[in-house]
């Protein structure tokens, strides 16, 4: 059997990359090449030509300078992310690009910033900053460990589910105690930390989605998750 | 209260204080408490007033180069050189340094200030000069964004009232000029060859090549083993340092720039020079201990780029490494930069001990660059004990956190000569 090949596509990672998303990137890109596929990872950054051939997407969070930068860009690949999307295309999106792949961003000051619409999902820019370690607990994948430090709170619409319910932290707004969205194979989330190194079940779902999709099965080795288990121990008795 | 009776009993804990061993910022909030223009007061005395240093990575390092250098041109000079670095550590260092009556016997004060403290100290004593080195992504947990750090920085700057030296080499810092009015601008810069070997968060992953064109008053050209060379004064002049790692030398660029924007055309370069030569790093950061024989380094780091300049400073081989990761408050509690930072160059010799509260978090970082790990301790003291001992035969270094490097300082310190921090 020839050497099965997933590619990886990072978005934005000139002015996206602000929470350690690079993490995310790297445990896929290890994660297939201990489970025996090969790896390539692009980039996609504003201006550049969108790859044909994309297994699994990824997105960082930004300041608010960088998401200026990439935001028509963004616009203008929209229609192509949806469609890759509604083709079950995995994605993981977090912090800025989970925003902008919802409805709209609404700064505090009033100005709309639009998204692409992707997630059926809206986010208003507050004065307080959401800041802190993060648990939240997903029947798919268990308790999901992270920190955010976000301004805008999402609000979620009918056509998405939450990836998580907080149980300690703050999450997508001061309300609901929803964090997160999913579409499809799409994950948005606020947290970081990184978000795939403390939550591999979460890295495992991508994966075993993208290589079901381009190859029809997934067969795995066991990968020793035993300091991923003892960082989350850790991290979830950590002062907010 | 009157003067002498705050400031006797300032003194008083300050004493009290340091017979129970514990930081260096209590005595201070004491005073705060009592007199808040305790500070004011006594450094608006200062003939050539107050310097005020800030920025991500550095501070500590810079201000001891500062005061080393304007020492040697024959001023006397107040440092809060404990490294406790808010209002309440310059209150308590304060204490240390003035007479019975309040009075504070230095011609200049030159205090290291954290960005966000910065911001209100400037407010009430607006600096003389101030020096800004950097704004790196660092406790963005405290500060929100680069961004919202960078315009802290601003307010230090526009408060100065006579000069601002600036990083040219860090686009956010450098475009702080565009604030200033009245006053003057000095730049430290370094030479194309060298801007390329030094990474800045923006252009991390990619991005536009870097090169300058804007003057600057004193540049590193050269640094190799040891010697380093600097533009200033229009003359190339190469010094031999007892200072390591590229990053403590771009700071002496800075610390000079500084020194001749205070001191002027009177400088006497000789005595400048002679003194940079001399100067060591501050505790922590590259400082070197004899433990057994063999010399143990401290490197302090806090953010991905402070890490990635230690790794790349300091050649792995023949070393033994421990890596010390704490989050507490002050280290941030965001474990999130552990990723922005690649440790291949660990890959070969591997990594003896991993330690500290986020130990795990480390190891699970090292797992996904494929770096060996003989053992995981998350207890210090124990991770430092069998570290020495099972390593007694080589050179060994210990990267870590600000936190984790308080207490294997403290170990240390029961076991070898280290200089007293406070």
């Amino acid at each position: 059997m020839s050497q099965q090949t997933i590619t990886i596509l990072q978005l934005y990672p000139q002015d996206m990359n602000i929470y350690g998303d690079f993490g995310n990137v790297l445990v896929l890109k290890r994660r297939l090449q201990w489970y025996g596929y090969d790896v390539t990872v692009l980039t996609y950054n504003p201006g550049d030509t969108f790859p044909s051939d994309v297994d699994i997407i990824v997105g960082g969070g930004g300041q608010d300078s960088g998401q200026g930068k990439i935001q028509t860009d963004l616009l203008a690949i929209g229609a192509r992310l949806k469609k890759m999307a509604d083709n079950d295309v995995p994605m993981l999106v977090v912090c800025g690009l989970y925003q902008l792949f919802g409805k709209f961003f609404k700064t505090a000051s009033g100005e709309l910033i639009p998204g692409i619409g992707l997630f059926d999902i809206e986010t208003h820019g507050k004065a307080e900053r959401l800041i802190g370690n993060i648990v939240t607990v997903s029947d798919e994948f268990g308790e999901i460990i992270g920190y955010e430090n976000h301004s805008g709170q999402t609000f979620l619409g009918k056509n998405v589910t939450p990836l998580g319910h907080v149980r300690v932290g703050a999450g997508n707004n001061m309300v609901d105690a929803t964090e997160g969205a999913r579409y499809r194979n799409v994950i948005g989330s606020y947290l970081h930390g990184s978000l795939l190194p403390k939550n591999p079940a979460i890295a495992d779902f991508l994966i075993e989605k993208a290589v079901t999709k381009k190859y029809g099965d997934f067969s795995t080795d066991v990968i020793d998750d035993q300091f991923a288990t003892l960082a989350r121990r850790v991290a979830t008795k950590r002062p907010r | 209260m009157s003067k002498p009776y705050v400031t006797i009993l300032g003194k008083a804990v300050r004493a009290a204080a340091r017979l129970r061993g514990n930081g260096s910022a209590l005595p201070g909030l004491v005073v705060e408490r009592i007199d808040p223009d305790f500070i004011k007061d006594t450094l608006a005395s200062l003939p050539r007033g107050v310097v005020v240093i800030s920025g991500t990575n550095g501070k500590t390092t810079t201000t001891k180069m500062v005061v080393e250098l304007l020492e040697s041109q024959g001023l006397k000079v107040f440092t809060n050189r404990s490294g406790s670095n808010f209002t309440r550590g310059v209150a308590a260092a304060l204490l240390g340094e003035i007479d019975m009556l309040g009075n504070l016997d230095a011609d200049i004060a030159v205090l290291e200030l954290d960005e966000a403290h910065a911001v209100h100290f400037v407010r009430t004593i607006p600096p003389r000069y101030s020096l800004i080195l950097n704004v790196m992504r660092d406790q963005l947990d405290r500060f929100g964004e680069i961004d919202a750090t960078a315009d802290m920085l601003r307010a230090i700057t526009t408060s100065t009232t006579e000069a601002v030296v600036l990083n040219r080499e860090d686009a956010r810092i450098a475009s702080l000029k565009n604030s200033l009015a009245t006053q003057k601008v000095h730049y430290f810069g370094l030479s194309n060859d060298l801007l390329e070997t030094f990474p800045s968060d923006d252009n991390m992953r990619g991005g536009a090549k870097r090169s300058n064109t804007t003057p600057a008053n004193v540049i590193l050209t050269k640094f190799t083993d040891h010697l380093a060379t600097f533009w200033m004064n229009d003359k190339e002049i190469t010094t031999p340092l007892k200072l390591t790692g590229i990053y403590n030398v771009f700071n002496a660029a800075a610390a000079l720039a500084l020194v001749l924007a205070i001191v002027g055309d009177t400088t006497n370069q000789k005595t400048l020079i002679a003194a940079l030569a001399e100067v060591t790093p501050a505790f922590g950061r590259g400082e070197t201990l004899i433990v057994g024989g063999q010399p143990l380094e401290l490197v302090l780091v806090k953010n991905p780029s402070g890490f990635r300049l230690g790794l790349k400073s300091f050649s792995p081989a023949g070393y033994a490494t421990m890596i010390a990761i704490n989050d507490n408050y002050a280290d941030g509690r965001d474990m999130s930069w552990l990723w922005d930072v690649e440790f291949d160059s660990l890959r070969a010799g591997g990594v003896a001990k991993v330690t500290g509260i986020r130990a795990y978090d480390m190891a699970l970082r090292l797992q996904y660059d494929e770096v060996p790990i003989a053992h995981v301790e998350k207890d210090l003291t124990k991770a430092l004990r069998r570290f020495i001992n099972e390593n007694k035969d080589q050179p060994k270094r210990i990267y870590c956190t600000y936190t984790a490097m308080l207490t294997l300082r403290r170990e240390l310190g029961k076991i070898t000569d280290v200089e007293p921090i406070g």
